[in-house]
């Protein structure tokens, strides 16, 4: 696959949130709030960065992902079908019976690499893939997708400090800092201090970006492949919007793992289309 | 009789198998020496990692390795490696059916002096109630050996005890143990004596002693306690009627739980159950604590004759 301009991603994501809030309505259940704040990024994996194949999903030489926040599958779920993966109509059948789009990621989905859904477990199947990779010679990398609140997680930071012992330079993770979890404001259920100087005491390379913003995304992207095999794993502290693109699901906790209403599915879709 | 701890058959089969097979790795968590994986470590450094006593994220190492096509074994006390990793078990390595094989040394109360917080008492049944997971235990050296190279070749994920202390040889290096299949040591009509790991030469002891009195006693080495060999059991109750449980667990959910469910179903016959009576350990030698647990040849002799 070509890689994607900068204006052609921009429109990929928006496609992608609309497919996000429509299969959400549908489901009537669901995480639109992080499935918007991440989708910029999920984009730039699939449709400019990662080297993958839709119709063989698992071929060998494949770039990895992990969604280790798997309550956002949605976007992931959108993206996979609009890369290839599978048919559109797949899409509509998310969350029920019979519907390869778990309600969490599993193997069921093509091009679903690790299954996910407990917070604070996708960086350390990252570490493991990236070290497999490594030991198999191969030029692939891996790109995990954590959120802000999984921070709080131990496992995070035991899989961190292996990145580093195993000097992980083809591990990419993505904080999706959108500062909001469950229970409110992250600074306020459980502060995370720093996160972009916690990964680099942890002996990664991190850049702090606006995780909205397609330039500083890709050019991040850009400058991390410049690196090439230069020992250190990679985090990219990307400042996003929890609900990004949808007026009244901005920056708004209670939109967190809630389907919106028809009503709503309108006017988010409005939103979205004109970028308001 | 010869005695070797069941984790030196691991040690020594490990290295075999990192020989036969390029894509076996080994993580470890700061106890290859206890565990006995560091002979592998020595012989295979670029595929043996230690991750440090971080097991949490040793299971999801493990997990992203296999994805790989790795057989990855990731190696910690009984009590860590299912408690401390039981839930990314669960969800990165059972669920997704992964090749990883989960390693638990020093299971039951085999780290006797270390106390009860060491000590797996709920390390098997545990294991046992996830989906997907096979359990196993092996009963002396040789089984270790046998049993680890099965399990290696056994395409999921595998849950393997293994024990402390040395333990009587009871078996030679032409023992064949298939997983999932009991292992009749010795036949006999009076009654049946399942047992797994460290007990199934305290059972076979037992059955001595009865056939002095003119009890005769069927053994069988109940290895993999799951997927439980549900028709050697079945035959215990149709011959025999009589059966005792004997393990070095909780008898909540261990070997003896999953003979009564196979029995219950069946609707005749008896069942005996010798273990830890749900209680938590202490520090003891571990003859003393398997002695103040009644899990014991006189304990056996006792529940044979008490039918």
């Amino acid at each position: 696959m070509e890689k994607k301009s900068v204006e052609e991603l921009k429109e990929i994501a928006k496609d992608l949130r609309k497919k996000v809030v429509t299969i959400l309505y549908e489901a009537g259940s669901g995480h639109p709030g992080g499935s918007l704040s991440a989708a910029d990024f999920v984009t730039a994996c699939y449709f400019y960065e990662m080297n993958v194949d839709p119709k063989n999903p698992k071929w060998a030489e494949r770039d990895r992902f992990v969604l280790s926040k798997g309550h956002v599958c949605p976007v992931l779920y959108a993206a996979l079908s609009t890369r290839g993966f599978f048919p559109e109509e797949t899409l509509h059948t998310l969350r029920k019976e019979g519907s390869p789009l778990q309600g969490h990621p599993n193997f069921n989905c093509p091009g679903i690499d690790i299954p996910t859904g407990s917070l604070g477990q996708g960086l350390a199947c990252a570490v493991g893939m990236a070290i497999g990779l490594k030991y198999d010679k191969k030029n692939s990398r891996v790109f995990a997708v954590l959120g802000d609140g999984e921070c709080q997680e131990g496992e995070i930071w035991e899989a961190a400090q292996t990145a580093n012992k195993y000097k992980l330079d083809n591990l990419i993770a993505f904080v999706d800092k959108n500062n909001l979890q469950i229970d409110g404001p992250t600074d306020e259920v459980m502060p995370l201090l720093n996160l972009g100087e916690k990964f680099k005491a942890f002996g990664f390379e991190v850049y702090d970006i606006d995780g909205n913003d397609m330039n500083q995304i890709v050019q991040t992207l850009d400058e991390i492949r410049g690196k090439g095999q230069n020992q250190k794993p990679k985090c990219i502290i990307g400042r996003t919007i929890k609900g990004k693109g949808v007026s009244f699901m901005e920056n708004q906790v209670g939109w967190h793992g809630v389907a919106p209403k028809k009503d709503e599915l309108e006017r988010a879709l409005k939103d979205i289309e004109e970028g308001f | 009789m010869e005695k070797i701890a069941t984790r030196m058959g691991f040690a020594k089969e490990l290295v075999e198998l990192g020989k036969d097979y390029e894509n076996i790795f080994v993580i470890d968590t700061d106890l290859s020496c206890s565990g006995k994986s560091d002979g592998f470590a020595k012989a295979f450094p670029e595929r043996s990692l230690n991750v440090g006593i971080a097991e949490q994220n040793a299971a999801g190492v493990a997990a992203g390795l296999a994805t790989c096509g790795k057989i990855p074994f990731v190696v910690s006390f009984a009590i860590f490696a299912s408690l401390r990793m039981c839930e990314m078990v669960r969800q990165e390595i059972a669920y997704p059916k992964l090749n990883v094989k989960v390693v638990g040394s020093h299971g039951g109360l085999s780290p006797a002096p270390d106390g009860a917080s060491h000590q797996a008492i709920e390390d098997m049944g545990v294991m046992r109630t996830i989906p997907n997971m096979t359990v196993v235990m092996p009963a002396d050296y040789w089984s270790a050996r046998k049993l680890t190279r099965a399990v290696a070749e056994f395409d999921g994920p595998v849950f393997i005890r293994f024990t402390r202390d040395s333990v009587p040889v009871i078996y030679d290096e032409n023992i064949q143990l298939e997983i999932g299949k009991a292992h009749q040591i010795q036949d006999g009509s009076d009654v049946a004596i399942i047992a797994n790991g460290d007990t199934v030469h305290i059972a076979l002891e037992a059955a001595k002693k009865l056939a002095e009195e003119n009890i005769s006693a069927r053994v069988l080495d109940m290895h993999t306690i799951k997927p439980l060999d549900a028709d050697a059991v079945k035959d215990c109750i149709e011959k025999i009627g009589k059966i005792i449980t004997v393990e070095d667990h909780n008898i909540i959910n261990g070997l003896g739980s999953a003979v009564c469910e196979v029995v219950a179903e069946i609707g005749k016959g008896k069942v005996k159950r010798i273990g830890i009576n749900d209680k938590f350990g202490e520090s003891a030698s571990y003859e003393r604590l398997m002695e103040k647990n009644g899990i014991t040849v006189d304990a056996i002799v006792e529940a044979a004759k008490s039918f």
